[in-house]
């Protein structure tokens, strides 16, 4: 019998501070047993538990791409205790990883129709995952127009700065980064809250266009209508949720909504059926 | 289906043969109560209880369990990697499980026992186990079995049913591990002796019920946004005895715990009533007062679980949470708010 409990030994390869403030680091991890990468594979908008020895573990979203080989990334936000000790561990040092786990963003349902992405400050994660997923050439193809908007509080809170530049560059995405504010004479995109600029740049639904939300709670609250006004169905809306969890497998309780575990039948759920459930999240 | 009837003045001799091919469980007198545990060599399970204290959950989901043990010294090979402990999954025997405990079991290994997943511990502690039930002929006044899916004789989950019959037990033998076990113990005097009346009699002293028939097709919003959560919950102290006595709770933490440089990652018992269980480590609490954790519990057992398998609700009937609550919550009254709301009706109510 597996044992859904057991994670896979890993090394951290690589850690990078990505924002200013120093709370938000990636972690690239290379599996111990080369097998185990493949057992890992993964969908975006997944998430694992990361498992940190004599800590504990904690769900977070994998940054990766399932197109990246030889690796997988998660970028952590230092907050409690399994994540403060995480941000003092080095290169080389030995963890585990859990998953993948939960649901995915209905990649297949998305095919051939347009995709617009918002995300708010470090809940790019798994946006990450999946603007990488769909841009890769073999995948590309496969999505009409993709737009992104994408906030966080200043220029030095975005994640992932190299790589959103290079995505600014290319004519297959449309990139609407903006910052909350910035006294910085340089920065040559967007002023001004995400609702405000998917208001200004996102596509109005023409009934065949997804959009998938991850932000905190007061940027979902208020971009919502503006999806609403640019006429986007509630079961074209999708986000992903997070909840304090444990076994990540749909058994320990505590991160139900209604009948719905976040871990196991989300993280993933549109707003339709959010919709129909009580919101505790 | 096959009758036995076992003398008691044969049974210590009958455990004795048992206490080989089985490790023997049953209820013993703890201080003033009964609970579960390990029999010790020529210990006899102590039938004189009308329930245990404790569910018998802890037979297959121990309070605190190891799944893990680690060293954190870099000397060792395997350092900071989780080692999966060596358990004793032999065959074991749980004597005078009553059958609501039993019954409990097939609700909660829908939990642990699912097509994507298995949880390794709880599945191999029960494929490992044989339940020889004990019918009841003295329920309490807050047993409602018979409106919740179980009975005092009831067999679903049970290998054997026992029934006390004076100075014998009639014994029901309904699996093949119940048929392994009373070969094992040597019984073979088989008996036309009926137990259906003894059945329609103990069933007739359960004086309570309720009534589940509308939870269904109730919306769960609805249900959620109900207006008698608050008085429902007024009186709760979230002490947690409901979900720590109850055979249908199942919820778990897991801590790793550090001695030096070893260390084991264990599970232990949790409970919603407490509001650590759903804390986020930002601080938000999207269960963050006592009216949502007393609405979860009740909403789990009687709605979510009902829609979510569509075989029933989260509860047996056993009674304990009405008799250990300090408060006098009564699961029967909060069923009763639930199955007779009425959406349409409390709208003025509520404004």
């Amino acid at each position: 019998m597996e044992n859904p409990y057991l994670p896979y030994p890993v090394r951290i390869e690589e850690i990078i501070t990505e924002t200013e403030d120093k709370n938000l680091k990636t972690f690239k991890f290379v599996f111990q047993n080369p097998e185990d990468e493949e057992k890992f594979a993964y969908k975006a908008g997944q998430f694992g538990e990361l498992s940190v020895t004599g800590k504990g573990e904690i769900p977070i979203g994998i940054a990766s791409s399932p197109t990246e080989k030889g690796f997988v990334k998660f970028t952590v936000n230092k907050v409690g205790l399994v994540s403060s000790f995480l941000h003092t561990m080095k290169t080389g040092d030995i963890m585990g990883i859990r998953g993948p786990l939960g649901n995915w963003y209905p990649w297949e349902t998305m095919e051939g129709k347009n995709v617009l992405i918002i995300g708010g400050g470090f809940a790019f994660t798994t946006l990450r995952s999946s603007i990488i997923y769909m841009l890769d050439p073999a995948n590309r193809s496969k999505f009409k127009d993709i737009h992104v908007v994408y906030g966080a509080r200043s220029p030095g809170m975005l994640l992932y700065k190299d790589e959103l530049a290079e995505w600014e560059k290319r004519d297959d995405i449309h990139m609407h980064i903006t910052v909350d504010a910035t006294d910085d004479p340089s920065w040559k995109y967007n002023t001004g809250f995400v609702p405000t600029i998917t208001e200004q740049k996102a596509p109005p639904s023409d009934g065949e266009t997804y959009a998938i939300i991850c932000g905190p709670p007061i940027m979902i609250k208020f971009t919502q209508p503006v999806l609403d006004n640019l006429g986007y169905d509630h079961d074209h809306i999708i986000m992903s949720l997070e909840n304090r969890m444990k076994c990540g497998i749909g058994m320990c309780g505590r991160c139900n909504i209604g009948m719905e575990f976040v871990c196991k039948d989300g993280p993933v759920f549109t707003l339709a059926q959010l919709n129909a459930t009580p919101k505790e999240y | 289906m096959k009758v036995i009837k076992i003398d008691k003045k044969d049974w210590a001799d009958s455990l004795g043969k048992l206490s080989g091919p089985y490790r023997l469980f049953g209820p013993v007198r703890d201080k003033d109560f009964h609970n579960f545990k390990e029999l010790g060599n020529d210990e006899q399970p102590d039938f004189n209880f009308q329930n245990t204290r404790v569910s018998a959950k802890s037979m297959v989901l121990p309070q605190s369990e190891t799944l893990f043990t680690y060293s954190l010294d870099e000397k060792e090979p395997d350092h900071h990697q989780m080692r999966e402990p060596e358990k004793n999954y032999s065959p074991r025997a749980v004597l005078g499980i009553r059958p609501c405990d039993a019954k409990a079991f097939l609700l909660v290994k829908r939990n642990f026992d699912t097509p994507e997943y298995k949880d390794p511990y709880w599945v191999r502690a029960y494929e490992a186990s044989t339940f020889v039930g004990l019918a009841c002929d003295d329920p309490c006044s807050t047993c409602f079995c018979t409106s919740a899916g179980c009975g005092p004789f009831h067999e679903e989950g049970l290998d054997l049913l026992l029934v006390d019959a004076g100075d014998h037990f009639l014994a029901k033998v309904l699996t093949q591990k119940g048929k392994n076990l009373v070969q094992a113990a040597g019984w073979g005097v088989e008996t036309n002796a009926d137990v259906e009346l003894m059945k329609r009699t103990a069933e007739s002293r359960i004086a309570s019920a309720i009534s589940t028939e509308q939870l269904k097709g109730k919306a769960a919003t609805d249900l959620y946004h109900a207006p008698f959560w608050e008085e429902a919950a007024f009186a709760c102290i979230n002490c947690g005895t409901c979900t720590y006595s109850c055979p249908t709770c199942w919820c778990f933490d897991i801590q790793d715990e550090n001695h030096g440089n070893a260390g084991v990652r264990m599970r232990n018992w949790d409970s919603c009533m407490y509001p650590l269980f759903t804390l986020h480590g930002s601080g938000h609490n999207p269960r963050e007062t006592k009216i949502h954790r007393v609405r979860q519990r009740f909403m789990h057992k009687l709605k979510y679980y009902l829609d979510k398998y569509d075989a029933g609700i989260q509860c047996v009937g056993c009674g304990r949470c009405i008799r250990l609550c300090p408060v006098n919550i009564d699961i029967r009254n909060i069923c009763e708010l639930m199955n007779s709301h009425d959406p349409g009706a409390c709208t003025c109510q509520v404004a």
